[in-house]
């Protein structure tokens, strides 16, 4: 009886969770949608709490030690260093998974595999063989040790802690050679139900799981973090589902499934806005596997004063702001609002283009200019933006590099060449907000900089525009 | 054998379901769609309760009882920091504050 309930609120939970999914997606139901999801987890909790023969106590104490950990950073960090928190949420889901491996591991090596499998068709109804179980358990820690190092490593990253890439020769062998152990060593564990030495074995793919999840991050360079964030979020559904055929529950399995397929969706949409594919940017790092280099850009970078700037800026009709990470870094989004508002105020049409990569992560650019308060209405996806770039009077690019990199349209010889980009060369007037005169992430010349209609305003984007929006003031 | 061909039906087509799910999301929405489904990625909280049996071994509750306290900051973060995210979006999408 009790099964047959618990089983009809795993359907209920799961139903939840794909309406959650597909509403996520599109505005106006998006928050709902997270409700809705929300209770489908409460439900599968609740149904799981059902089962009986619980330790309450560890449960009621873990779940509040989490609940409250969990509530307190959601609530309290700052919207900007969101995309760290989502990183480092990611990152406990992957090891929640590894530890739920590494303990059912635990149990079979505490008893006899046939004690343990007995017991877990005793719970569950299902009969599986040895293997079966050994290879479920491998699966789960690989991904989840994965993706629990993966994303700490994408979260320093995101934090600032870590810089660059980091490449060291045979990088690549090594990995591969990490992935043949760990395969090596969850067949020896699946052929091998009772051996005394298996709690080295699966120490070993543990190990290996984690070093694979440091050395798979570490050389993405920060242009192609969105990609590698949408992966490790699909990895963390991935192990969830193996977890759930370890222990054999369906809303596991479904909801880690579910998670599992929509982020491969989500890293799509990221490679294809970068037009590279998933495992050039895994292993091949920007150019390096094409040894491309781009032709030299001839001409050089016009420097503009902010008078000149603000001057242009007074008379035009139509301003395109396209933020990239310079602005995340510069922290410059609310004196952008400011800016953008004054130039509205004045009657001048005003909007902000974003490239789907623009950042360090998946809607980057959305979260840093919502959280400064500009409307909804003015943030523009790339191909919106590029239908009307001819009619704009000026294009201010703050801190955004290869996405407005005109070289991707007309230098097949360039490493990014094809990937689509904001045509910001073809407005009337560009300024680029710019620390420096240095290269982009990618260590390419910057063709943009180089046109005749593009000028440049050197120095910290946030100190650029607020000097602006001082010059505006002084009418 | 056949309940466990069940369970393995249920998770191809899930796989396809998930991939079908979502096709084109606004950018507005990735951080979002991203966040909101990796609190669902918190389910492994199901597998860290079951794990936590009354009979089993200190070590093994001890272990079990980690593995629900992240699954469990990653649901209640997870699901609280999206309806955050997605309230600050919302009120972008009512008309404009007087703030100017």
């Amino acid at each position: 009886m009790n099964s047959v309930v618990i089983n009809l609120l795993y359907i209920a939970a799961s139903i939840l969770f794909i309406l959650g999914i597909k509403k996520l997606g599109k505005a106006e139901s998006a928050r709902a949608a997270n409700r809705l999801s929300a209770v489908g987890m409460l439900l599968a909790i609740v149904a799981t709490l059902l089962y009986g023969g619980l330790d309450w106590k560890f449960i009621i104490i873990g779940m509040l030690i989490g609940g409250g950990i969990g509530a307190y950073a959601a609530l309290r960090v700052p919207m900007t260093g969101m995309p760290e928190l989502v990183a480092l949420f990611n990152g406990f889901g992957g090891i929640a998974s590894l530890l739920i491996g590494i303990v059912e591991f635990v149990k079979i090596h505490q008893t006899e595999s046939a004690t343990y499998l007995a017991n877990l068709e005793a719970q569950t109804g299902i009969a599986v063989p040895f293997w079966f179980a050994a290879t479920a358990i491998s699966l789960t820690i690989l991904i989840g040790g994965l993706t629990f190092t993966g994303s700490l490593i994408a979260w320093a990253k995101l934090a600032g802690k870590i810089n660059g890439s980091t490449r060291f020769p045979g990088q690549g062998t090594l990995n591969i050679l990490l992935i043949i152990a760990a395969v090596v060593a969850a067949i020896w564990f699946s052929l091998t139900p009772d051996a005394p030495n298996l709690a080295i074995v699966v120490g070993a793919l543990t190990v290996i799981a984690l070093s694979l999840g440091v050395l798979m991050t570490i050389p993405i360079g920060g242009g192609d973090m969105p990609v590698v964030i949408a992966l490790l979020n699909s990895y963390s559904g991935l192990a969830a589902a193996f977890a759930g055929f370890i222990i054999l529950n369906t809303v596991l399995v479904v909801a880690g499934c579910l998670v599992g397929a929509s982020g491969l969706i989500l890293t799509g949409i990221m490679c294809r806005a970068m037009n590279r594919s998933l495992g050039n940017v895994l292993f091949g790092g920007f150019g390096a596997a094409s040894g491309k280099t781009g032709a030299a850009v001839e001409g050089e970078m016009k420097p503009a004063s902010i008078e000149d700037a603000y001057y242009v800026l007074e008379s035009a009709r139509h301003v395109v702001f396209v933020p990239g990470y310079g602005m995340a870094v510069a922290q410059a989004q609310h004196a952008v609002k400011e800016l953008a508002a004054i130039l509205e105020e004045r009657g001048c049409q005003v909007e902000f283009a974003i490239h789907p990569v623009a950042g360090r992560m998946p809607g980057h650019m959305n979260v840093l200019l919502a959280e400064a308060d500009v409307p909804y209405e003015q943030l523009w996806e790339m191909e919106a933006t590029n239908r009307v770039i001819e009619s704009v009077d000026v294009a201010v690019v703050i801190g955004a590099n290869d996405v407005v990199n005109p070289a991707a349209k007309d230098d097949p010889s360039s490493p990014i060449y094809g990937m689509p980009i904001i045509n910001v060369h073809k407005a009337r007037t560009v300024y680029c907000l710019k620390r420096g005169k240095g290269k982009g992430f990618s260590g390419l010349e910057n063709a943009l900089f180089f046109r005749d209609n593009v000028r440049m305003l050197y120095g910290d984007a946030k100190a650029t525009i607020s000097q602006l929006v001082t010059e505006f003031g002084e009418e | 054998m056949t309940p466990l061909l069940l369970l393995i039906f249920a998770f191809t087509l899930a796989i396809f379901l998930g991939v079908e799910l979502i096709s084109k999301v606004p950018s507005q929405l990735h951080t979002p769609l991203m966040s909101g489904s990796n609190a669902i990625s918190g389910i492994a909280i199901v597998g860290a309760l079951v794990a936590l049996g009354d009979g089993e071994s200190t070590l093994v509750r001890g272990i079990a009882f980690g593995a629900l306290v992240f699954a469990t900051i990653n649901v209640v973060g997870g699901y609280l920091v999206t309806d955050r995210m997605l309230a600050m979006f919302q009120n972008k999408n009512k008309p404009k504050k007087g703030d100017h």
